[in-house]
């Protein structure tokens, strides 16, 4: 089986005035149907590049990407993105927030509508449809801004640092919480991240960066020994501490 | 005002959650003398200024066929009432600073919307902004003058001058303090640029909108009564220099103060709509 993402010898050049700076150079990976994948690497490795270039919001200079073995060539409605914060605006409603996505596509129909309002109601958000993004917790706003994700029933989810704006204890809860509904609603995800603990909790393979120029450096399989595995249960398994370590090594942080 | 109304709003909030204590109750006692004693203050230095007015007017202290007296203003008011013109001078400048505030305002969101579309045109046109920004527009007067001639057409596009300019870069700088991620996420869905304004720049840009209006109201004034001071035949700016000019100080006052309700009135108007409109928002 082809797999759903399929990064191909990418590399990214930013030019400007000062000179040319290579962000990303010969990057190589896959994700399966249905896997759940995280990248870390140091800051200014070029992840959040990585991921412009998968949702074909830029164009990688050398390289391709192929989604389902179709190659990159623009923005793809098999993609949903989310951003580091949720940037729900404030002068829409809930409900009106997560139509944002089929506003765009234009692809408000009766049963797109349904499935809207199905998705709010499966994950408690019903009751709060006509209420406005400042009256919600930040957890909340998450999960509606995943929803507004979901709702154009995207086949792959990428995720740019989408907790990170998120204050540490909420953001253990909203990691499983997200996870939970990404695992239900059956999507392939691509997590970015600088946080080691986030990207083994949640993923099945973790893909390792280099600092600048970002190449991919190592590729860990997670295995963790945990029957129904959550986030918060990965962090409390035996490998996972292994898993930090090695990570971490590769990571060759230096301040 | 709309600061106060606030405040009592969310002390009643609180007064119904939580049931009143005596201390509370105290508080909000508190509270509401202090706003009585400011009005009253407020009310007082009004009253005791109208009356030394008139009083020194009437006691010879000052001349009164120089400094007017408040009974002498409204006689004149009086008169140009009796005389049915009082409404025609008034509803001629609103009518004025009204067309040209809303023609500002929408003309210079328009054309924002141009610079921030097409990139190069706004670094193109950038120095000739500058210069149109420093420049006094009241020194363009006597070209308009000339070219549109004189009469209210002149005074409109005087008042369009003045507000133009400052609406556009307003807005413009707007929609550029606008967070780039809010845009990412509507391109991430595959939004075009026309999907981007619609759905996030000109909502997000509403207290942009607002501001401006505020600043318009009074700018569209200065236009006005520039404009009436060069050509009019009528209106308050007319009234003004008129008078000043026959040395007749009681009509110069008179539309003086006519002229500060109604710009007041204007601005309250437009303060009055950021509330409904707040109101329908959140």
């Amino acid at each position: 089986m082809k797999p759903v993402v399929e990064v191909h010898n990418v590399g990214m050049k930013y030019q400007s005035l000062n000179g040319e700076i290579t962000a990303l150079e010969n990057i190589n990976f896959s994700v399966r149907d249905g896997e759940f994948v995280s990248i870390v690497g140091p800051s200014g490795c070029g992840k959040s590049t990585l991921l412009s270039i998968i949702s074909g919001l830029i164009f990688s200079t050398s390289g391709t990407v192929f989604l389902s073995g179709e190659k990159v060539m623009g923005t793809s409605p098999k993609i949903g993105y989310m951003l580091q914060k949720d940037h729900l605006f404030n002068w829409r409603t809930i409900y009106q927030n997560v139509m944002l996505g089929l506003e765009i596509r234009k692809n408000v129909t009766p049963s797109t509508k349904e499935y809207a309002i199905k998705l709010l109601k499966t994950y408690g958000l019903y009751e709060f449809k006509d209420k406005y993004p400042n009256q919600l917790s930040g957890g909340m706003r998450q999960r509606v801004a995943l929803i507004r994700t979901l709702v154009t029933d995207p086949q792959i989810l990428l995720l740019d640092e989408a907790f990170s704006a998120l204050d540490y204890q909420t953001r253990l809860v909203v990691n499983d919480d997200i996870y939970d509904i990404i695992k239900k609603e059956n999507k392939t995800a691509l997590l970015v991240t600088h946080d080691i603990s986030e990207s083994i909790s949640m993923a099945d393979r973790v893909v390792l960066l280099s600092k600048r120029p970002g190449t991919v450096k190592n590729i860990y399989e997670v295995n963790l020994n945990c029957a129904n595995r959550t986030p918060l249960s990965s962090r409390e398994t035996q490998e996972f501490r292994h898993y930090f370590q090695e990570i971490w090594k590769g990571l060759d942080v230096h301040v | 005002m709309s600061m106060f109304n606030l405040k009592k709003d969310s002390i009643s909030y609180r007064a119904q959650v939580s049931g009143i204590s005596p201390e509370h109750k105290d508080y909000l006692h508190r509270v509401r003398m202090g706003k009585i004693f400011v009005r009253v203050i407020q009310l007082l230095i009004f009253c005791t200024a109208l009356l030394l007015w008139e009083i020194c007017a009437n006691a010879k202290i000052v001349d009164p066929f120089i400094t007017s007296q408040p009974s002498r203003v409204l006689k004149t008011m009086a008169r140009l009432y009796v005389d049915g013109v009082l409404f025609q001078h008034i509803g001629i400048t609103c009518l004025e600073a009204i067309v040209g505030f809303v023609l500002g305002t929408v003309l210079g969101t328009l054309i924002a919307i141009m610079l921030w579309w097409s990139e190069f045109l706004c670094k193109v046109l950038e120095p000739y902004l500058v210069v149109l920004n420093s420049l006094p527009k009241i020194a363009l007067g006597p070209v308009f003058i000339v070219w549109i001639g004189a009469g209210p057409a002149a005074i409109i596009v005087m008042t369009l001058a003045i507000s133009l300019i400052v609406t556009v870069l307003e807005v413009l700088n707007g929609f550029l303090t606008i967070d780039q991620e809010k845009i990412k996420l509507v391109q991430t869905f595959g939004g075009t640029k026309f999907q981007v304004l619609t759905k996030v720049l000109l909502p997000a840009s509403y207290p942009t909108f607002i501001n401006a209006l505020k600043i318009n109201v009074g700018l569209s004034w200065v236009g006005v009564i520039v404009g009436e001071f060069l050509v009019s035949k009528a209106g308050l700016g007319y009234l003004i220099v008129y008078g000043g000019q026959v040395f007749k100080l009681d009509l110069v006052m008179t539309s003086v103060i006519i002229l500060g309700v109604a710009a007041t009135v204007m601005y309250q108007g437009v303060v009055y709509l950021e509330k409904m409109l707040v109101k329908n928002k959140t």
